[in-house]
């Protein structure tokens, strides 16, 4: 048996429990570990991209136990493309740590391991319940770093996040158990393999509990009646912190598209599609919300926080939309998306610290110092995030365009690109009061040169994004090829058990 | 049995959503607590509710399901820690912003 599949997990686990219990070690020494393992992660993933363009499922049985009896890591295109996507945000976001956001408390890089643990963990994983333990190790890790560092602020917003997320564990559970109930299973593929010979009288309790899943997921993921802890929570913790969650809400969507792709997926018969309606409609809400606060916000951090709710509004839509070109596309979007926005978190950080007691605020402050250098990033930053072209962002959204039927154009259309017009008044706003209406002398202090490095290292994303375009669509396209046919996963378990 | 349970599962869970719906940081905790005690109760009673069979296949031809026990085991240890991170959490948030209240100040204010 290959040991490739556990590596990603097992690389963070014992790197952080290292750091744990080496938490007197000299700091330097700490960000060197904590480096090396989080910058190994990404030639790793990139292997394991490699590996699954053969498009083969692989299958790595914990302890050897045969599914569906022991738990199975399940590594597809997917799971390895979103890999390699953590890799590459945890680098540059640690980088940027390892400037000074990491001095405020002892175990910042152990929590950091152990937040890449979960999110790698609850990407690579073939088990429901397992799912939860991972979502509960990047639940648990993602508290205490966005409490990282003092100040009410962050307490108020972690209070929220803190209590929401262990409503949502408790509905998870009841979710998973009453699949467990019903099924007698929690392998996923083989709950997809029995949800379609399921009894038809099981049919509204398996529906029920489906859609308990859907409302955990939408919570993590920030759908629209649920992404209200959000914009607080993101806008008050520290900037590389905030750049990893970037990743977060995405792994919500990941969890909705494996529950709702596989289990309730084609062979589902009454069940297949159970929430597409119902997602349709939340999404392009959702977009409309996250526009909205976008353009009401009066901080620079804050207006990122709604730019991530309406990237999840149009990610969800191409889910929603239940097609192999809406998917495709959906999964490039998802990259520029995370990376970019990534990106934008670092570089508010960035323009923050030169503007004093007025930080983030769309207020007149003091002038930058480096206004030409910050003020082009966040242009090309935004003109990338808003999609226009002839960046990723511009690509993604066409290709999401296109691949709406006309039933779908009439709505998907308006929406898309009233947000999209939204997005740039919104930003174009932000920059004008940010870089234009300087209103003091600047205030004097030093540049760090790494944390530029590690901001223009994750906004290059973008344009590598377009550069590589060709490459990067035939694999989103063959990701959303291999999702869509079922029949290999429900083969994973020997017809059944 | 089962009806014994379901209510004993219901009564837990509204009392634990009526107290978090308090907004304020013990009784939300508290409420929490009762909504994970109803919920490991309910993971339990997904292997069914029966008694006196052996946990071993093939030993006769009933067979209590294992599984669920060590799912509820682990759900238990996972509310634990929680629980204790949001005692942590508000006592902080108690020092910090000088209310109990989950908002982080007195409604109306």
């Amino acid at each position: 048996m290959m040991h490739a599949p556990i590596l990603p997990l097992l690389l963070p686990l014992l790197m952080g429990s290292l750091l744990l219990l080496g938490h007197r070690l000299e700091l330097p020494l700490k960000r060197l570990l904590s480096l090396a393992a989080t910058w190994s992660l990404v030639p790793l993933s990139a292997w394991l991209v490699w590996l699954a363009g053969d498009d083969q499922l692989r299958v790595y049985a914990l302890g050897d136990w045969q599914p569906p009896f022991g738990i199975i890591l399940l590594v597809d295109r997917l799971s390895a493309m979103l890999l390699l996507l953590t890799a590459l945000l945890a680098g540059f976001a640690l980088l940027y740590a390892c400037r000074g956001d990491d001095e405020r408390g002892p175990n910042f890089h152990a929590l950091f391991q152990f937040q890449l643990l979960g999110i790698n963990g609850a990407f690579l994983t073939g088990d429901l319940f397992n799912l939860f333990v991972f979502f509960e190790i990047l639940l648990i890790s993602s508290y205490a770093l966005l409490l990282h560092g003092n100040g009410a602020e962050r307490v108020r917003a972690g209070m929220h996040y803190v209590v929401l997320n262990l409503l949502g564990s408790a509905l998870f559970l009841l979710g998973v158990g009453s699949l467990y109930g019903l099924l007698g299973t929690l392998n996923m593929a083989d709950l997809a393999a029995r949800v379609a010979v399921a009894d038809a009288s099981q049919t509204p309790l398996l529906a029920a509990a489906g859609y308990l899943l859907l409302t955990v997921f939408a919570l993590k993921a920030a759908i629209l009646p649920l992404y209200f802890w959000l914009p607080r929570a993101y806008a008050s913790a520290s900037a590389p912190v905030a750049a990893l969650f970037a990743i977060m809400t995405k792994v919500g969507l990941y969890a909705i598209l494996r529950v709702f792709g596989l289990i309730y997926g084609a062979q589902a018969g009454e069940l297949a599609g159970l929430a597409n309606g119902l997602l349709w409609w939340l999404a392009l809400l959702t977009i409309a919300a996250g526009v909205v606060g976008a353009l009401s916000a009066r901080n620079l951090q804050r207006l990122l926080a709604y730019l991530v709710v309406l990237s999840v509004g149009v990610l969800l839509a191409g889910l929603a939309m239940d097609s192999q070109t809406a998917l495709a596309a959906a999964l490039y979007y998802l990259l520029h998306s995370t990376l970019i926005g990534g990106a934008m978190f670092l570089l508010a950080d960035l323009v923050s610290r030169q503007r004093g007691a007025e930080a983030g605020d769309l207020t007149q402050g003091p002038s930058l110092r480096q206004p030409l250098l910050l003020g082009g990033l966040f242009f090309l930053g935004s003109i990338s995030l808003a999609g226009l072209p002839p960046f990723s962002g511009f690509l993604g959204k066409l290709m999401l365009l296109r691949a709406a039927d006309p039933g779908e154009a009439l709505w998907l259309w308006p929406a898309v690109l009233v947000a999209g017009l939204g997005m740039l008044l919104a930003l174009s706003r932000a920059g004008s009061a940010l870089f234009w209406r300087p209103g003091g002398d600047v205030i004097e202090g030093e540049d760090d040169r790494v944390r530029l490095f590690a901001t223009v290292g994750l906004l290059l994303g973008g344009p590598a994004l377009v550069i590589f375009a060709a490459p990067v669509m035939a694999y989103v396209e063959a990701t959303a090829r291999q999702l869509r046919d079922l029949a290999p996963y429900l083969n994973l378990i020997g017809g059944g058990a | 049995m089962e009806a014994l349970f379901a209510v004993t599962l219901g009564v837990l869970t509204a009392s634990g959503i009526y107290l978090i719906l308090q907004a304020r940081i013990f009784p939300v905790v508290l409420g929490l607590t009762l909504l994970s005690y109803a919920v490991n109760l309910f993971l339990f009673a997904m292997g069914r509710l029966a008694g006196g069979v052996p946990a071993v296949i093939g030993r006769s031809a009933e067979y209590g399901d294992p599984l669920p026990q060590a799912l509820v085991l682990t759900a238990i240890v996972i509310g634990f820690a929680m629980t204790a991170f949001v005692v942590v959490l508000a006592l902080r948030s108690l020092g910090e912003t000088g209310t109990d209240h989950v908002d982080g100040q007195e409604p109306g204010k």
